[in-house]
């Protein structure tokens, strides 16, 4: 893992400074909201429906157990005893009190977290694949390469007030964990003639105008990742449009552009760039590249993990779903479900963090990763141990069996804690999660991702979801609009609008014919809900959801 | 002439964020039971002014539409009711009791 060096320790501990100040200032008055707002935003403090919000950034998903222990306190310390994981790798503390966010910021930084940039018009937390360095379809460790782009992107002078937020994605693997085709800028790793490089991926974005990113370079050698990057980033950060601030992100201004119009400035741009960053940017790379190195693993014999899987059926069940190939054949990656049936997706109290920091100091080198769909990893686990995890992870309720199953639900914080939402989105999966764990369907109806954003903005997802659901606002009441087929990975789709919404109280009926008619139609249990969508199209999924429409044409 | 929608100002504290709610008595109240009713635009437009001037004391100054009732202003949008309530995911916030009001 990146160690903190002291110019890094002693950057944070600056800023604290500077913000405690800027706190202390506001508190007694001489700074208004509208001075003190750009300043708390810059330290990722939001004031949320009932109280602030402090989001912390978890750089590229990895934490080690010293740090998850850390965020354990904070929780207890200055918030409700939880914490609320996000599908950007953050994590959001729901309840601090504004005099106690400083002591917050420094507490992180002991630790070397932070909240810088995860928030404003800048470049936010840089997230990766969740299975980085583990997964046996890696091509590389993308984590180095994202912590080179933290490095470069964390206070750079020129983009500190761009035209809009910017995100940022990287993958080393082909299948595609972090939806970089959703982001302003994806990199998927790629080789070619024996060298590794990048896909350049532009202009994706969820929210109100959803949009597939663009490929701006086919294969970008590794060495130009750096000055190519402050290319795009200073193209947009000159034609973005600022006078409207939904047109302001980079998929806009590549819409109305043209992909091969920003690609020639772009192009000319890193000309420039590339002598300019003369070679730097690779000697840094090189110093973080060796904290990335795979841990020793240790072999050790599968047995324990044989004979549980052959003799008991609720391992086996979790093992079934929970369980990741790693590189190593004798290893596993292990994905700790925050989506207890009836749970709040993302949520873990601090108990539940110390012994998923425990467990990672016992059994998983040190290493823990948050994924964007809101759960915990466990990335580097001996087979042999994992009998022993499962036994330790059931006595926090931690244990349930549900990744990429239809409870395994990512739903925003909605208006029960967002203060632009249209609708509330928890309960939403609450309660879809509660009812399909209680008619017992959820394994047999298998891979199945669910996704809510509680406004247009699209925290939640939802446009890549199988089954994506948006909350309004119609005339005073809370709506749900359907949305299907939607994907996000490498083939990554924007889902379709299925048609009117529902009212709360509809919606569930509606997913559960929406379900039963994929179980009635699918040609066996291998094809799932998104390739059965795939081949019968949208019609006999919107007939299923609105039986009215289909009688009255019948009639 | 359409008839004026009673209103409250409603806030969030500086210091907690907590929602809160203008009185007749110009204290903040965490309760809207206790919230001053305004019957008038022009009262509506003095009293949003005379909260947007705390700088030092609440954030984001608002008017929101309420209809009477015997116990008190109800609010008349579902957003101002989870304001008043709190989260619907935990009994915190304003859930959490006395300690709170
Ligand atoms: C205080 C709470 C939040 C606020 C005010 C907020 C605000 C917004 C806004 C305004 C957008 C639309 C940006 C645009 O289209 O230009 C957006 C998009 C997004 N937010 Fe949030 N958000 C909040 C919480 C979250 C949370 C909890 C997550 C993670 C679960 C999240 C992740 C995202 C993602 C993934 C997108 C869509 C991707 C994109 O940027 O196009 N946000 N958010
Ligand atoms: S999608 Fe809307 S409601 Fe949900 S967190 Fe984002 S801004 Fe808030």
């Amino acid at each position: 893992m990146y160690k903190y060096t002291e110019f890094d320790t002693a950057f944070l501990a600056e800023r604290n400074a500077q913000f405690r100040a800027q706190v202390e200032r506001r508190i007694d008055g001489s700074l208004t909201e509208d001075e003190f707002k750009p300043l708390r935003l810059m330290n990722g403090l939001y004031l949320q429906l009932h109280a602030y919000m402090l989001r912390v950034a978890i750089p590229y998903g990895t934490l080690n157990s010293a740090q998850m222990r850390q965020l354990a306190l904070l929780a207890v310390k200055w918030d409700k005893g939880y914490g609320h994981f996000t599908t950007r790798q953050n994590i959001q503390y729901n309840w601090p009190l504004l005099r106690d966010v400083p002591d917050m910021l420094d507490a992180l930084a002991e630790v070397g977290l932070h909240a810088i940039q995860t928030s404003g018009n800048t470049i936010r937390n840089v997230t990766a694949d969740h299975f980085a360095g583990a997964a046996a379809d890696e091509l590389a460790d993308p984590r180095p390469v994202a912590e080179l782009i933290r490095q470069w992107s964390t206070d750079h002078p020129e983009f500190q007030f761009l035209p809009r937020k910017f995100k940022i994605a990287v993958t080393g693997s082909p299948n595609d964990r972090a939806v970089t085709r959703a982001h302003d800028i994806g990199l998927r790793m790629v080789e070619r003639d024996g060298e590794t490089g990048y896909e350049v991926i532009v202009g994706g974005g969820l929210g109100r105008t959803p949009m597939i990113g663009q490929v701006i370079r086919e294969f970008l050698p590794r060495g130009d990742l750096l000055p190519y990057l402050e290319a795009i980033v200073s193209v947009y950060n000159l034609l973005g449009r600022r006078d409207n601030k939904y047109k302001a992100r980079i998929k806009i201004t590549v819409h109305e552009n043209g992909i091969e119009t920003i690609r020639d400035l772009v192009e000319t741009r890193f000309e420039t760039l590339k002598t300019a960053f003369n070679g730097a940017d690779q000697a840094l790379l090189a110093q973080i590249e060796p904290q990335f190195a795979a841990p020793d693993f240790v072999a050790k014999d599968t047995a324990p993990y044989d004979r549980a899987y052959a003799t008991d059926p609720v391992f086996r069940a979790w093992a079934d779903t929970n369980l990741t190939a790693h590189r190593q054949a004798d290893h596993a990656i292990v994905s700790i479900s925050l989506k207890a049936h009836g749970a709040t997706p993302g949520d873990a109290t601090a108990d539940q963090m110390r012994l998923m920091a425990d467990l990672a100091a016992k059994y998983a080198y040190d290493e823990l990763r948050i994924s964007h769909e809101q759960n915990v990893i466990l990335p580097h686990v001996a087979r042999a141990d994992l009998p022993a995890v499962h036994a330790a992870l059931k006595t926090a309720g931690l244990a349930t069996a549900n990744i990429g199953l239809i409870s395994d639900i990512i739903a925003c914080p909605g208006m029960d804690y967002c203060a632009l939402a249209t609708a509330r989105s928890i309960p939403i999966a609450q309660e879809i999660a509660t009812h399909f764990d209680a008619l017992k369907l959820e394994h047999d109806i298998g891979p199945l991702k669910i996704k809510i954003s509680g406004c247009i903005n699209a925290c939640g997802h939802h446009h890549v979801g199988h089954i994506g659901i948006l909350g309004l606002d119609r005339a005073g009441v809370e709506n749900y609009q359907i949305t299907l087929g939607g994907d996000g990975t490498e083939d990554a789709v924007i889902g379709e609008r299925a048609g009117p919404g529902f009212a709360a109280e509809d919606l569930l009926p509606a997913i559960e014919r929406l379900v039963r008619a994929y179980l009635e139609l699918r040609e066996g249990r291998d094809e799932t809900f998104l390739d059965a969508y795939r081949r019968l199209g949208v019609a006999p999924f919107k007939a299923a959801l609105y039986p009215e429409a289909r009688d009255r044409h019948a009639a | 002439m359409r008839r004026f929608t009673p209103k409250v100002v409603t806030a969030n504290a500086l210091l907690e964020g907590d929602v809160i709610y203008l009185t007749a008595d110009d204290r903040w109240s965490r309760r809207l039971e206790e919230a001053e009713v305004i019957e008038d635009e022009a009262i509506g437009q003095l009293r949003l002014l005379d909260a947007q001037r705390q700088v030092d004391r609440v954030v984001g100054a608002y008017l929101a539409d309420v209809t009477a009732s015997a116990d008190g202003p109800q609010p008349v949008h579902f957003r101002e009711d989870f304001r008043r309530k709190g989260p619907s995911n935990y009994a915190h916030g304003k859930q959490e009791g006395a300690a709170n009001v």
